[in-house]
């Protein structure tokens, strides 16, 4: 089990090691960083001077080296537009992000795992076959229309639910959290539907078919014989066995609503990584943007190898395959 | 005489289906005295394992029991609600099925299993239940049973599973024990320990069995009666021995004929022409008329009822002619 998380752990490292080359490539083949950094006006000598003392007549090699040293202390340089470090901004923005996400997938969870439930036990009520026509809607309309349609609803038309922001903030150390006002609490509704409902459909259409399939097994019947409660049946042993596949879905999809935030971010105004990534790309802002990628992808690698871990706890026989490798 | 454990009486089961209503089972009784162990071969889609699932009420839509009655030791049991009939199943009936690798869930170890299987069915305590799982897994023929408890069912081999879905099965000590098939998917060498183990479990128990299979040489070292199945009736019934060595119905004599033997005669195997009609197209009649070599005009319209022949009971108008001419 050790040998295991080591082994993924290692290749782990590789992904960020990999990621880290195309992040630092990013500075390189998006235009000279020292013309970015002086006027246009700035003698030739100058800029040498300039280009010293960042370091960037080194060596390519020694320079990746420096960035990865750096990068691995969550050191990202200086932004070109706000003249801060990068980490700081960024570390201004994660709380954000983080809630908005986490928030979203214990949506799309819950009501994915009920409603997929629901729809595969009583699959010919009304109710079910609504839920499977609501799950058709939530996967075709693209995330921005949902977040504008909930807006001219909520916080236009009914004025329910504030259209942008996070609301008032309590801070805990460096992070900000929206999650102990009222306020911060209203602002986060809207969003993390907004963020969440397509996590939400593909959850539940994954968990209805997924208990069908099980429901039709050879265990499932044997436990119908042995005179097991209807309760018992569904909720003991077929929806166990539904939820192996569903890990991994709902983990490979906590990142890419990390992902996704950009989108929801810039309809409510959240002020997260993603919205700052989107004025980064358009400020060319690189030491954000590199930083971001980075980001990113540690939360992807971190996730993949949290979901790996948590199968072998969910299925017994991934633990005795993971115990003797073949 | 006393009641029999079980006692199936003219049980019809239907499929509906878009085009056409199918009946899988058309007809069939039997019983099944305490202690005994009743064999039903046949050829597959012959309707064993669907008899076998309806006496434990687990014929899912778009099938349905259409018709006769179905008595567990005195009391009908194939009207009653899910509910009630959700108490007899795993209680007073332990059912068997045939791929022991998929008839465990994965993700539960063997003894919670039987641990909630017992504690279902009786109030027996978490730590008392788990007892008695010890018990039966050693009952069962499993090797270090207070260690296996904790195991998971992939760690068991097949056979091994398979004595652990017959501890399952026992574990509220069933009046009846339905095997569908128990050893199909096993190896031969652990086919008989299996065979020998159920045996064994029903003596000691006087549990009643019934043993669906198409394995012949199972059939006759296990089973004191035995049924013969064609197209969802039954066309000959009666012990062990006299089926075995004395067929009537000629579809059982066919049977009988397609065994080899050891004696080593050197005779060619008895062959059946033909195979066993679709249930959309079971012909009028006798269903077995369009391969049977002694047909006669009344087996292409009339169907037979089963008569007595000795000890036997047979489905068969050749019977059914000389039972009239002999009494005349």
């Amino acid at each position: 089990m050790l040998a295991f998380t080591l082994r993924r752990a290692v290749q782990a490292i590789g992904v960020m090691i990999a990621v880290g080359i195309i992040a630092f490539a990013m500075f390189r083949f998006a235009g000279d960083p020292v013309s970015q950094i002086v006027s246009i006006d700035t003698p030739a000598a100058e800029r040498e001077a300039v280009r010293k003392s960042l370091g960037l007549d080194d060596p390519v090699l020694i320079q990746f080296a420096r960035y990865f040293v750096n990068a691995a202390q969550f050191k990202f340089g200086v932004s070109y537009q706000f003249r801060q470090p990068v980490s700081t901004l960024l570390a201004e923005r994660l709380p954000a992000t983080l809630e908005l996400a986490i928030c979203a997938t214990i949506f799309a969870m819950v009501f994915g795992i009920l409603m997929g439930v629901y729809a595969a036990l009583r699959r010919d009520t009304l109710l079910a076959k609504l839920c499977q026509a609501v799950s058709l809607i939530g996967i075709s309309l693209p995330t921005f229309l949902i977040g504008i349609l909930l807006i001219y609803l909520f916080a236009v038309t009914l004025g329910w639910l504030p259209s942008f922001g996070r609301g008032e903030m309590v801070r805990i150390g460096w992070w900000t959290t929206g999650l102990l006002t009222v306020s911060g609490l209203k602002a986060l509704i809207m969003p993390s539907i907004t963020l969440g409902l397509f996590q939400m459909t593909l959850i539940m259409r994954l968990v209805r078919a997924e208990m069908l399939e099980v429901l039709r097994t050879d265990y499932i019947r044997f436990a119908r014989a042995r005179g097991l409660t209807t309760r018992a049946i569904h909720f003991g042993h077929a929806l166990k066995n539904t939820l192996v596949p569903v890990i991994t879905v709902a983990g490979l999809q906590f990142g890419s609503v990390i992902a996704f935030s950009i989108i929801t971010e810039s309809v409510f105004q959240w002020p997260g990584m993603g919205l700052m990534f989107v004025q980064a790309v358009q400020n060319v802002d690189i030491p954000i943007m590199a930083a971001y990628l980075l980001m990113v992808s540690l939360i992807f690698v971190t996730i993949n190898l949290v979901v790996d871990i948590l199968y072998t706890i969910v299925d017994p026989r991934l633990r005795a395959t993971v115990s003797r490798p073949a | 005489m006393t009641v029999p454990v079980l006692s199936v009486r003219d049980l019809k089961v239907e499929f509906v289906t878009r085009r056409a209503t199918l009946r899988a089972i058309d007809g069939v009784s039997f019983d099944i005295a305490k202690g005994e162990v009743l064999g039903v071969v046949g050829e597959s889609g012959a309707g064993k394992s669907v008899t076998g699932l309806a006496v434990i009420g687990l014929i899912d839509p778009p099938g349905r029991i259409s018709g006769g009655e179905i008595h567990l030791s005195g009391m009908r049991i194939d009207h009653l609600p899910p509910e009630e009939i959700r108490r007899v199943r795993g209680k007073r009936i332990g059912m068997i099925f045939q791929d022991p690798l998929t008839s465990l869930n994965p993700l539960y170890r063997i003894g919670d299993q039987i641990v909630e299987t017992i504690r279902t069915h009786t109030n027996l305590s978490e730590s008392a239940a788990r007892k008695r799982a010890v018990d039966l897994l050693a009952e069962a023929g499993i090797p270090a049973p207070e260690k296996r408890v904790d195991g998971y069912p992939h760690e068991f081999s097949g056979g091994m599973r398979q004595r652990v879905v017959i501890a399952l099965a026992i574990c509220a000590e069933p009046e009846l024990i339905i095997a569908d098939e128990p050893t199909t998917a096993l190896d031969v060498s652990v086919q008989a320990q299996i065979i020998a183990l159920i045996k064994r479990l029903g003596r000691d128990h006087g549990t009643a069995v019934m043993l669906v299979t198409h394995d012949m040489g199972v059939i006759a070292e296990t089973c004191d009666r035995v049924a013969v199945m064609y197209s969802g009736r039954i066309a000959e019934i009666g012990p062990v021995q006299d089926v075995v060595r004395n067929p009537l119905h000629p579809y059982a004599k066919g049977l009988m004929g397609a065994i080899p033997t050891l004696a080593g005669e050197d005779r060619r195997l008895v062959q059946i022409p033909g195979s066993m009609p679709r249930l959309s197209a079971i012909p009028p009649g006798c269903p077995f008329n369009p391969r049977c070599a002694f047909a006669f005009d009344r087996c292409r319209v009339e169907r037979p009822e089963p008569t007595r022949q000795g000890a036997q009971a047979v489905a068969c108008h050749l019977y059914d002619h000389a039972a009239k001419e002999s009494a005349a």
